[in-house]
């Protein structure tokens, strides 16, 4: 579809003077109208000048909406919870153990596993930007990269748990990860009771994609009955 | 940069706005900005941290309004720009104006999968021994750099502990000194360090809290009492 460089232009003016726009509304209407003409100018372009694939692009998409997710992660984790020796190499390696299972590559170069326990709870944020595990999480949800999370985590962690719906024990101490170098960190999750015998399919049905951020805990097994 | 991009601590966002069942995109836009955005990574005219210091110097406003695709679209439009790939005149027109720049790597469907699995590792090997150990007491500097850093202000003149060392790995710092490859891929060993609450927010901080951080050995010294 081609581009209309009259209607980005305009749309561009008009976000530079958001009292045009005293609903906020209307503010956001015309601000995701302007990105889709921007992003849409944009790739018209680069294909034009010979930049890019855009099937490439299609690909992209694909992987992260297809076979890169948090059931990745899940089967990581579940598969901690049965084997003991995988978890110790997860612990110890994770980017090995995690490789192990094919999960490599953009933003999962290099890894590390922290547990849960009844002493400590983990949670993972980026404060400067959205670093995420991708190859075991794929690509963060618009929380995880808001002011209010990537703000709050670090100063008031259990408030930020509230939002979540989470209360910890009194007596568990919070552990927050911020990543701020090219480290991404899974959350390993405390296995819920009652899963005792439970195969590792089974057990991946109950690890949760806030679970392994560690804003949420694993799932009950009353919770997927 | 003390850019508004370094949240870590701020207050006043607000709750954390958790969107039930939420798409992965919102908008075919995002769609298309997340491969465009990957798929031009490709190319290697840039590097990560240098995309990243090309969000964190969009105007202030654009960057907290958001959303998290619209940073990552005007980031990649600049850095397009600035290596002269694209043009002001040619995004607002929507077409082809200037020659295509000869050499430039356009990454293709088929090679997707292989990029994506590969990734980019920035682990590197040292001759140097690490400056500190896992165990040690160090304080972070108070370090205000003009250009790019993976230092947050919050734990800025606070002392932590070694927990983790990660090998060397690529210098954000110096990675952004030149625009064009062959870039500056200074290493450094690269450590977790984790602080107290208390240490980081004093009487405020939250009961039983811990926060760490990746830093690179430059952004620290030996603390001892």
């Amino acid at each position: 579809m081609p581009a209309e460089p009259g209607h980005l232009t305009s749309a561009h003016t008009d976000h530079t003077h958001p009292k045009e726009h005293p609903h906020d509304h209307d503010h956001a209407h015309s601000t995701l109208g302007e990105m889709d003409l921007r992003v849409r100018a944009l790739e018209t372009l680069l294909t034009q000048k010979g930049y890019l694939d855009p099937a490439a692009v299609d690909r992209i998409i694909e992987t992260y909406e297809v076979h890169v997710g948090p059931h990745n992660g899940a089967k990581v984790v579940a598969r901690a919870w049965a084997d003991p020796a995988f978890r110790d190499w997860l612990l110890k390696d994770a980017t090995a153990a995690i490789a192990s299972m094919d999960y490599t590559g953009r933003q999962g170069e290099h890894m590390v596993a922290v547990p849960n326990t009844p002493e400590t709870h983990n949670m993972v944020v980026c404060t400067l930007c959205s670093c995420y595990p991708w190859p075991v999480l794929g690509l963060p949800p618009v929380w995880y990269k808001s002011a209010a999370y990537r703000s709050r985590a670090v100063i008031e962690p259990r408030a930020v748990l509230a939002d979540f719906g989470v209360t910890l024990p009194p007596g568990q101490s919070i552990r927050v990860w911020d990543s701020t170098a090219e480290v991404r960190y899974l959350v390993l999750p405390e296995r819920p009771a009652g899963t005792e015998g439970w195969t590792q399919e089974q057990l991946a049905t109950l690890v949760t994609r806030d679970a392994m951020i560690g804003t949420g805990l694993a799932l009950n097994p009353k919770e997927v009955a | 940069m003390n850019g508004v991009h370094d949240m870590g601590g701020l207050q006043g966002y607000g709750p954390v706005h958790i969107e039930a069942n939420e798409p992965l995109f919102h908008g075919e836009w995002e769609r298309r900005a997340l491969g465009l955005t990957v798929a031009m990574g490709a190319s290697g005219l840039w590097n990560i941290d240098l995309a990243r210091s090309a969000r964190e110097s969009l105007p202030p406003l654009d960057y907290v309004q958001g959303p998290y695709y619209a940073i990552w679209t005007k980031a990649l439009q600049k850095l397009l720009i600035e290596r002269g790939l694209i043009t002001e005149q040619e995004l607002a027109q929507g077409q082809a104006i200037t020659p295509t720049l000869a050499g430039v790597r356009v990454l293709q469907a088929a090679q997707v999968d292989a990029a994506l699995a590969k990734g980019s590792p920035v682990d590197r090997p040292s001759t140097q021994a690490p400056r500190f150990a896992v165990g040690q007491r160090v304080r972070a500097l108070n370090l205000n750099p003009q250009g790019h850093t993976r230092l947050p202000r919050y734990v800025r003149g606070h002392v932590g502990t070694v927990v983790l060392h990660h090998g060397s790995h690529v210098l954000p710092d110096q990675h952004v000194n030149k625009m064009l490859p062959p870039f500056d891929g200074t290493a450094e060993h690269l450590y977790t360090v984790v602080f107290d609450g208390t240490e980081l927010w004093g009487p405020q901080a939250e009961a039983g809290h811990q926060i760490s951080v990746d830093a690179w050995e430059s952004y620290l010294e030996a603390f001892s009492t």
